[in-house]
């Protein structure tokens, strides 16, 4: 059973397909790659997985369960995680305390209005696990508006692991990094290996090529091959399409 | 229940429906393509009552107080925005709201500076004080006047609207304003032409209102948020939900006001009547809305996007 | 851990106000009876109460995002909720706030919850419509005086004592306001608060987390609502009157420039806002007829003009302008 199957997903923005008859499958464990030209139609499969956007055919199944229509809360509550590929934190919350709203997903009930968010140690240590996990204690306790665009990045995959989720969605993690920067994500990857099943966006094909246990690519809303990198990396079509650039 | 009663009145409702598309039909378009809250409309919409009030009262000229109602309250509109309102189109919706609540504040205190804290008198003009013949009874020619004029704009309106550039890229900003600046269009000319548009309708509105109701400070409030309550019945930012949502709440509203009573008493006892009758007939379009909300939050005639 | 976080805090710019205000507050009506000036107090009431309101409203607006322009309908069902039942023989305060609270929330429930289904500007109108419908309800019930009003003929009694003497109204008033005060200060940095305020910085990415907004934002909306029917009823038992006026949405446009002068996500911030905003007004008429005596009762003009350049200038609010605490505790 995969983790996640995508079958004949179909979306259309008026006469343009942005996802055309897309059939995926993320299996437990590996690290997924999705590569594509710039417009191929990667963010929008992604935010038809997490139920930003509903799709016009086809289906979405995550552990077997059909996921394609609920809503966005609901399938993040089943273990959907994602990072965007535009930041979307709290700014003026700390790092820490986006990490804690992550960790508050996962409790049954937030409905206390006494007692101090900050000195729920349950909360917090669990936050704090996070963070240490990305590299970012030392700027736990600063405020995101202040952080640097690459500790963004960081930050929304210690959210995302926060949750303790079945399955990463990871739209490009590495966008606007610097290449020491980039090397740390992907060695931060790397250790979550095995961990949790990832589906990675990403444009940076040296890190795509170091991770991805396959690699599926997208062209015009079409998965023209999925296959393991040295499979892709050989095939005629996907040269002709995508790596030649 | 005579016919003829019931006629006149759902006529005063489509002439009433009709005085609020004017002034719904501009706020509209403000909402959905500058994304701006303006309270200040109704402040527009008074202005235009004063400024036809004070033309009538020196020229005796209903057509050039009408005018001046339709010039003054676009010019008026024009220089507000240009001067303060269009550095708040990218605030938030709170910082639009204060502006603007000051502004009424502004208003309604001006107009008592210069015209005085009391009601100042608009005359029907004597070519409309009769009556016409329609539909078996004898309608007020003012009030059918009124709706025969806004019944025209909406005609000129659809006519700008869809069948010319201006109009094509009104509709366009209405859907995707960023692409619209993105295509090279002067955005904040459009912007300002599209804000002078509305205040020029609220001031007709002002205008033609003055004769019937009374032109007064804080005229504007009231029937600024029954222009609220017609936009969201229609759907934000789309002219047709105007003009029928106008339509329905006018008729809702005076239709209610007039027989809600009536019904209560010989549906309940008397008492209960008299009590709840008038307050539900006072309510009733707010409870519409929050039936419309419950089943179409987006409007009974939304915006295609 | 935490006292030394509370006093940093205190020490901070924006902690010394607040001090000096609590502190002042406290100590007026001991100056005021022994100046054997009653308006001073009754002015410093009137502050409470409308600071009480505005505490209110900011826990929608100013941590949770939701411009709210109907927030004065609570009030006017407090105020009421205190001169029915006087009308009709019950005087016990204990009472009429529970009727107060409970109408309150019941109508808070209901009309939130068909705002809710909306936001941005629909939000906006659809509760200034909302108060409006109760305005025209409270104008339509002729038995309790209409337009007119009804007046109080007896204010509230408690058992132990009444709100009779207007030291007795003061200091109840700032028992409230104290309670609204430390309620609010350990709501926002509550678990339920964490996420209201997450909403209001980037709903998206809360939805993506698994938070459901909508139970978050109707609940802070129905307290929000209890803790401003309070403000109505004490607002009533000042006033010794309640009018449909309580519930103009002209009201809901003050109390928000009253969150704006305070600065909006603060505990105490509304508190500075209310006694700049009723000071202002109560000084604005001098002002007036100091310079220009024959427009003396249009000084709403230079109000006007004031919130908006206000507004187009200050972005954060005066009181929010000042430096608080470090980033890590909301203050």
């Amino acid at each position: 059973m995969s983790v996640l199957e995508i079958k004949n997903l179909v979306k259309r923005f008026g006469g343009l397909t942005a996802t055309d008859n897309v059939t995926l499958n993320i299996e437990a464990g590996e690290i997924h790659a999705l590569i594509g030209p710039n417009g191929a139609g990667k963010t929008t499969l992604i935010s038809q997985i997490v139920g930003e956007q509903l799709p016009d055919g086809g289906s979405i199944l995550f552990n077997a369960e059909d996921i394609t229509h609920l809503p966005v809360p609901t399938r993040a509550k089943k273990g959907l995680a994602r990072s965007y590929q535009i930041t979307q934190l709290c700014k003026e919350f700390t790092a820490l305390e986006n990490v804690m709203l992550a960790v508050q997903a996962r409790r049954a009930n937030n409905f206390h209005f006494f007692r101090d968010a900050h000195a729920e140690q349950e909360i917090v240590h669990a936050a704090e696990y996070a963070i240490a996990q990305v590299g970012l204690t030392p700027r736990a306790h600063t405020a995101v508006a202040v952080l640097a665009h690459g500790e963004h990045r960081q930050l929304e995959l210690a959210v995302a692991l926060a949750l303790k989720p079945k399955m990463l969605l990871l739209d490009e993690p590495l966008a606007g990094m610097s290449q020491g920067e980039s090397e740390e994500m992907v060695a931060l990857l790397q250790n979550l290996r095995g961990q949790y099943p990832m589906l990675l966006v990403e444009h940076d094909m040296d890190a795509v090529f170091a991770l991805a246990d396959r690699i599926s690519v997208l062209v015009y809303g079409r998965v023209i091959a999925t296959d393991t990198p040295q499979a892709i990396r050989d095939n005629a079509d996907v040269k002709a399409a995508y790596l030649g650039h | 229940m005579p016919a003829s009663l019931i006629i006149t009145q759902a006529l005063h409702g489509v002439q009433l429906g009709v005085l609020l598309f004017l002034l719904a039909a501009g706020l509209t378009l403000v909402f959905g393509i500058m994304n701006f809250v303006n309270l200040a409309h109704g402040a527009l919409y008074m202005m235009g009552a004063y400024f036809a009030a004070a033309v009538f009262a020196k020229t005796n000229s209903f057509i050039l107080a009408v005018l001046a109602g339709l010039f003054g309250g676009a010019l008026l509109g024009f220089v507000v925005e240009r001067v303060a309102l269009t550095r708040l189109y990218a605030r938030d919706h709170l910082d639009q709201v204060l502006a603007t609540f000051g502004l009424i504040l502004f208003f309604n205190e001006l107009v008592r500076v210069i015209w005085g804290a009391g009601s100042v008198f608009m005359q029907v003009p004597d070519a409309l004080s009769e009556t016409v013949s329609i539909f078996g009874i004898n309608y007020p020619s003012y009030r059918f006047a009124i709706i025969g004029v806004g019944l025209a704009v909406a005609a000129g309106l659809w006519f700008l609207i869809q069948k010319t550039r201006v109009g094509m890229l009104i509709r366009a900003g209405a859907s995707n304003a960023p692409m619209v600046a993105a295509l090279g269009v002067n955005i904040t000319m459009l912007n300002s032409l599209v804000f002078a548009l509305g205040a020029g309708l609220a001031g007709l509105a002002g205008a033609m209102a003055g004769p019937i109701l009374s032109v007064q400070p804080g005229m504007g409030d009231n029937i600024l948020i029954l222009t609220l309550v017609v936009i969201i019945v229609g759907g934000l930012g789309s002219i047709r939900g105007a003009l029928y949502g106008a339509l329905i709440v006018g008729v809702v509203d005076t239709l209610g006001r007039a027989f809600l009573p009536m019904v209560m008493r010989n549906l309940f006892d008397r008492n209960l009547a008299d009590a709840a009758g008038p307050a539900l007939a006072s309510m009733l379009i707010y409870l519409l809305m929050a039936v419309v909300l419950a089943i179409k939050p987006q409007g009974l005639f939304p915006a295609q996007k | 851990m935490m006292m030394n976080g509370l006093l940093s805090q205190w020490r901070s710019p924006r902690g010394i106000v607040c001090i000096l205000g609590l502190l002042a507050l406290a100590a007026l009506p001991f100056v005021s009876a022994a100046l054997d000036s009653p308006y001073y107090a009754k002015l410093a009431t009137r502050i409470m109460i409308y600071a009480l309101a505005a505490v209110s409203l900011n826990i929608i607006l100013g941590y949770g995002g939701m411009v709210s322009l109907g927030h004065s309908m609570f009030i006017l069902i407090g105020a009421y909720a205190v001169t029915i039942p006087t009308f009709h023989g019950i005087t016990n305060g204990w009472i009429q706030l529970a009727i107060a609270v409970i109408c309150a929330a019941g109508i808070a429930a209901l009309t939130g919850a068909i705002c809710l289904r909306t936001n941005g500007m629909a939000f906006i109108m659809i509760t200034l419509a909302f108060a409006q419908m109760m305005f025209f309800l409270a104008v339509s019930m002729k038995n309790y005086g209409g337009d007119d009003g009804l007046t109080l003929p007896e204010r509230s009694h408690f058992g132990l004592f009444t709100l009779t003497s207007n030291g007795a109204l003061y200091g109840f008033t700032f028992a409230a306001l104290l309670l609204a005060l430390f309620f609010v200060y350990r709501l926002v940095n509550s678990p339920f608060g964490m996420v209201l305020r997450g909403i209001k910085q980037n709903e998206r990415r809360v939805r993506a987390l698994g938070h459901s907004p909508f139970r978050y934002q109707l609940s802070a909306y129905i307290l929000s609502a209890c803790i401003a029917s309070i403000a109505g009823f004490l607002l009533a038992n000042l006033t010794n009157f309640a009018s449909p006026a309580y519930g103009a949405w002209t009201l809901s446009g003050e109390l928000i420039v009253i969150i704006i002068l305070g600065g909006t996500a603060t505990v105490f911030g509304p508190v500075v806002g209310a006694a700049l905003f009723l000071l202002l007004e109560e000084a604005l008429p001098h002002l007036v007829e100091a310079i220009a005596p024959d427009y003396k009762s249009n000084w709403m003009m230079i109000l006007g003009i004031l919130i908006v350049v206000m507004t187009l200038i200050l972005k954060r609010g005066m009181y929010g302008s000042l430096s608080g605490a470090a980033p890590e505790r909301a203050k």
